[in-house]
C-alpha cells in the first residue's frame, strides 16, 4: 500500500512537468489554432539561453526574466519570418514548417551548446528531503510556478482587452479584422506568449531531467496527452490533464501494463480522448453552422 | 556513330585497366593515400557520440601532419547515419562500392553495425573496432571480418556478479535496465554468474524506455520489492536521475552502475556528488575529471592533443578520451602493416595486437588479440565513488568464460 501511495505522489511530481509544457501547448493553440510540434525544442533552446546567463554569473531570477523576454521575441520573430509567408497555405504546409522548425532548432541547440548533459540550477531548495524524498523542493516550487502562470494566463485572456482581441483573432479572424483587430499581430503575439511560457516550462523541467538538447522529446508527447485530456483550448484543463497523465502513467506502468508500455499508455490516452470526447474534459464543444 | 561519351568512357576504361589488377589486392590504397571509412551519428538523438568521429578526424589530421605510413597519408571518410540502420547500410555501400575504402573503422552503434555486418563479411571488408559494447562482436567463427574493441556489457555484468557473490551470501537483487540490447546484456551477464535458477528466485527487473522522462516510478517499484542490491543499467541521463532518486527516498542498497554512465561530469555531478557515495562501477579508460590523472603522462598527451587539434572539444566528455584511444589503435594497426595494406593483412594485424598499451587505458590493461580472440579489451577494474572521484580497488578482473 505504501508503494501505491508513493507511485501516486511521484506521479504528481512528474505530472507537474507535463502540466507546464501542456500549458504552453494550449497557449499556442488558443492563439493560432495549431499545435506547434517545435514547442519542446524552442523551450529547450530558451533554457540553454538561461543556462548561459546563469553560467556567466547573472542571478537566477534576472536570467529567468531576461530569458522569458528573449523567448517572447524569438516567438514573435518565428511567426513573422516563417509562419507569415505561409499563413494562407493549407494546414499540411504548417505542419511541415513545424517539423522543419523542430529539426532546425533541435540540431542548432546541440551545435551551439553541445550534447553533454548539463546541470541547471533550481531556485527552490530545502534543507532535507520532503515527504521522505518522494517530492523535492524543486518539484513543489515548479508546481507553484505552473499554477501562477496558469492564473496569469487566465486573467490575461479573461480580463484584458488584448486577451479578448487575441481570442477573437484565433476564433474568427475575418470578423475580428472587421472590428479593427490587427489579426496578424495577434498571431505573432500568441507565438511570443507561447514561447515565453515554454521557456518557463523548460526552466522548471531542466533541474529534474537535466539539460541537454533532447530534454523535451520524451516529455512533449505526455504533455500533449495531458493537454488533450483537459481540452486543448482550456488552460486549466491542460494543467489538470498533465497531473492526471503523470499519475496514470505511473500506476499503469507499475501495476497494470508494465513499464514497457508506459509510453503506449500516453498514446492510448491521446487516441481515446480523440475518439470518445475530442474536446477533452473541460474543453468547449465547437459547433459550427454549415 | 561514336558519341563523345563512349570515347571518354573507353579512354577512361583503357587508363583504368592496368591498375585494376593491383586494385583488387589493395583496394583503397594508392601511392599517396590509404582510404578509410567511418560511420557516425553526427545528427539525430545519439549525436552526442558524434564527438568520437570528430576526435578521430582530428587524430587523423595530426597523423597526416606529423607522420606517414610507408609514404601514404590517410584519407578518413566519415559519414553520418543519424543512428538509423537503413542509413548505415546506405553509407556502408557508398564507402565500400563508390569510395572503395580499404576498410571500415569504428562505425558506431549496436543496431547500426548489426545492419552492415553480413555485408562487410560477404565482401570481405574489415569492419574493425566497432564502437559498441555488445557481446556479439567477438564472434570470429561466423564473422571473421568484424571485430569489437571495448569490453562487452555482458563481460562487465559478469564482473559485478563475481564481486557481488564474494561480498554477500544472501541478497535480493533489483535491476533497472534500458529496454534494448545494451540493457538486456546486463541481465544476461548477471544471470551467467549467479546461475539461472537462483537469479530467477532473487531478482526483480524493471525496464526503462529512453522516451520515459524519469526512472522515478521504476525505482519506487524496485524499492518496494525489498531488494538490497541494485544494478543500474541505464544511459547517462537516466542513471543520474536514478542515483538521485534512490538517495532521496532513503533507500540504501548496494549499488552497481554500468560503465556507460560513469562520467563524472555528465552523471555523478548532475546526480549530486554526495548522493552516489559507495556506488560501484568498473572502468578501462581514464577519466578527465578523475583527480588521479591530473599529472598523468597519458592524459597529458590527450590534453595536449585537444589543445592543438580540436580546441573546441570538451575534455570532460569521455567520448574524446575514447576517440583518442581509437586513434592510437588505428595508428598501431597501420604501423604494424609495414606497407602491406591489403585487406587480408590489415585484418591479420588487427588480430595480431600483442599487449599494446594505450595512453588512455587504465594501468595494466592492454589491447590483446589473436586470430581466435576478437575481444581486444577484456579486463576491467572495479571502482567506487567516494564523493569526488572514482577510487579503483582490487585487481583487474576478467569476465566469466561462458
Amino acid at each position: 500500500m505504501d508503494g501505491f501511495a508513493h507511485q501516486i505522489i511521484a506521479g504528481i511530481a512528474t505530472g507537474g512537468i507535463y502540466a507546464s509544457v501542456a500549458l504552453a501547448l494550449v497557449m499556442i493553440y488558443q492563439a493560432t489554432h495549431h499545435v506547434n510540434f517545435a514547442q519542446g525544442e524552442m523551450a529547450t533552446l530558451s533554457t540553454f539561453i538561461a543556462w548561459s546567463m546563469v553560467e556567466a554569473g547573472f542571478p537566477y531570477w534576472i536570467a529567468f526574466a531576461a530569458t522569458v523576454m528573449l523567448s517572447f521575441l524569438i516567438g514573435v520573430l518565428v511567426e513573422r519570418l516563417l509562419m507569415r509567408p505561409v499563413q494562407n497555405a493549407p494546414v499540411l504546409t504548417h505542419v511541415g514548417v513545424f517539423i522543419g522548425l523542430l529539426l532546425i532548432v533541435g540540431n542548432m541547440t546541440g551545435w551551439i551548446f553541445g550534447y553533454t548533459t548539463k546541470v541547471y540550477p533550481s531556485p527552490f531548495t530545502s534543507s532535507g528531503p520532503l515527504m521522505g524524498g518522494l517530492i523535492s523542493a524543486h518539484e513543489l516550487g515548479s508546481t507553484a510556478v505552473t499554477l501562477v502562470v496558469l492564473t496569469l494566463v487566465f486573467l490575461f485572456f479573461r480580463y484584458t482587452s488584448l486577451g479578448l482581441a487575441m481570442r477573437a483573432a484565433a476564433y474568427n479572424p475575418r470578423s475580428a479584422r472587421l472590428v479593427g483587430i490587427r489579426v496578424g499581430w495577434m498571431l505573432a503575439l500568441g507565438w511570443g506568449l507561447a514561447a515565453a511560457i515554454g521557456a518557463v516550462a523548460g526552466m522548471m523541467v531542466a533541474p529534474v531531467v537535466f539539460l541537454d538538447p533532447s530534454m523535451m522529446t520524451g516529455i512533449l508527447l505526455y504533455a500533449f496527452a495531458g493537454a488533450l485530456i483537459g481540452g486543448i483550448d482550456n488552460p486549466l484543463g491542460a494543467v489538470i490533464g498533465g497531473f492526471a497523465v503523470g499519475v496514470l502513467e505511473n500506476l499503469a506502468g507499475a501495476y497494470v501494463v508494465g513499464t514497457e508500455l508506459k509510453l503506449t499508455v500516453a498514446l492510448a490516452i491521446i487516441i481515446g480522448v480523440l475518439v470518445v470526447r475530442p474536446s477533452g474534459l473541460l474543453g468547449r464543444v465547437v459547433t459550427s453552422r454549415v | 556513330m561514336l558519341g563523345r561519351r563512349q570515347v571518354l568512357a573507353a579512354a577512361a576504361g583503357a587508363l583504368a585497366t592496368p591498375s585494376l589488377v593491383r586494385a583488387e589486392e589493395t583496394t583503397g590504397v594508392t601511392a599517396g593515400e590509404i582510404r578509410i571509412g567511418n560511420i557516425m551519428p553526427y545528427s539525430g538523438p545519439n549525436s552526442a557520440y558524434g564527438v568520437i568521429g570528430r576526435t578521430e578526424q582530428a587524430f587523423v589530421r595530426m597523423l597526416n601532419e606529423t607522420t606517414s605510413f610507408a609514404g601514404r597519408k590517410i584519407n578518413f571518410l566519415s559519414y553520418d547515419d543519424g543512428f538509423s540502420p537503413p542509413k548505415t547500410v546506405e553509407q556502408a555501400r557508398r564507402l565500400i562500392d563508390q569510395d572503395r575504402v580499404a576498410f571500415l573503422f569504428n562505425p558506431l552503434g549496436t543496431p547500426t553495425n548489426n545492419a552492415i555486418q553480413r555485408y562487410c563479411n560477404q565482401r570481405k571488408v574489415p569492419q574493425l573496432f566497432v564502437a559498441t559494447g555488445a557481446d556479439k562482436w567477438g564472434n570470429w567463427q561466423d564473422f571473421p571480418w568484424t571485430m569489437g574493441w571495448q569490453p562487452s556489457y555482458r563481460t562487465e555484468a559478469q564482473i559485478y556478479a563475481k564481486h557481488l557473490l564474494a561480498e554477500r551470501r544472501d541478497f535480493k537483487l533489483a535491476i533497472v535496465y534500458q529496454n534494448d540490447d545494451f540493457g538486456k546484456d546486463y541481465i544476461a551477464g548477471l544471470r551467467d554468474v549467479i546461475g539461472a535458477e537462483r537469479f530467477d528466485k532473487v531478482t526483480k527487473t524493471v525496464s526503462f524506455e529512453i522516451t520515459d522522462p524519469t526512472p522515478d516510478s521504476q525505482i519506487l517499484s524496485l524499492q518496494s520489492s525489498g531488494a538490497d542490491v541494485l544494478m543500474i543499467a541505464l544511459g547517462p541521463k537516466a542513471a543520474a536521475q536514478a542515483i538521485r532518486k534512490v538517495h532521496d527516498i532513503g533507500w540504501q542498497p548496494l549499488r552497481y552502475l554500468t560503465n556507460v554512465s560513469l562520467s563524472v561530469g555528465a552523471v555523478m555531478q548532475p546526480a549530486g556528488a554526495e548522493k552516489g557515495v559507495g556506488i560501484i562501477t568498473s572502468g578501462y579508460l581514464k577519466e578527465q575529471g578523475d583527480a588521479a590523472w591530473r599529472e598523468d603522462a597519458g592524459m597529458n598527451e590527450v590534453r595536449a592533443f585537444v589543445r592543438q587539434w580540436m580546441p573546441e572539444a570538451d575534455l570532460n566528455d569521455s567520448n574524446v578520451v575514447y576517440g583518442y584511444g581509437l586513434g592510437c589503435t588505428l595508428r598501431q594497426v597501420l604501423t604494424q602493416c609495414e606497407g602491406n595494406f591489403s585487406r587480408e593483412n590489415i585484418l591479420r594485424q588487427a588480430a595480431g595486437l600483442r599487449e599494446v598499451a594505450l595512453p588512455v587505458l587504465l594501468p595494466g590493461i592492454t589491447l590483446q588479440t589473436e586470430p581466435q580472440d576478437y575481444r581486444p579489451i577484456q579486463k576491467m577494474q572495479l571502482q567506487r565513488w567516494d564523493g569526488a572521484s572514482w577510487v579503483r580497488f582490487g585487481g583487474l578482473i576478467e569476465g566469466a568464460s561462458v
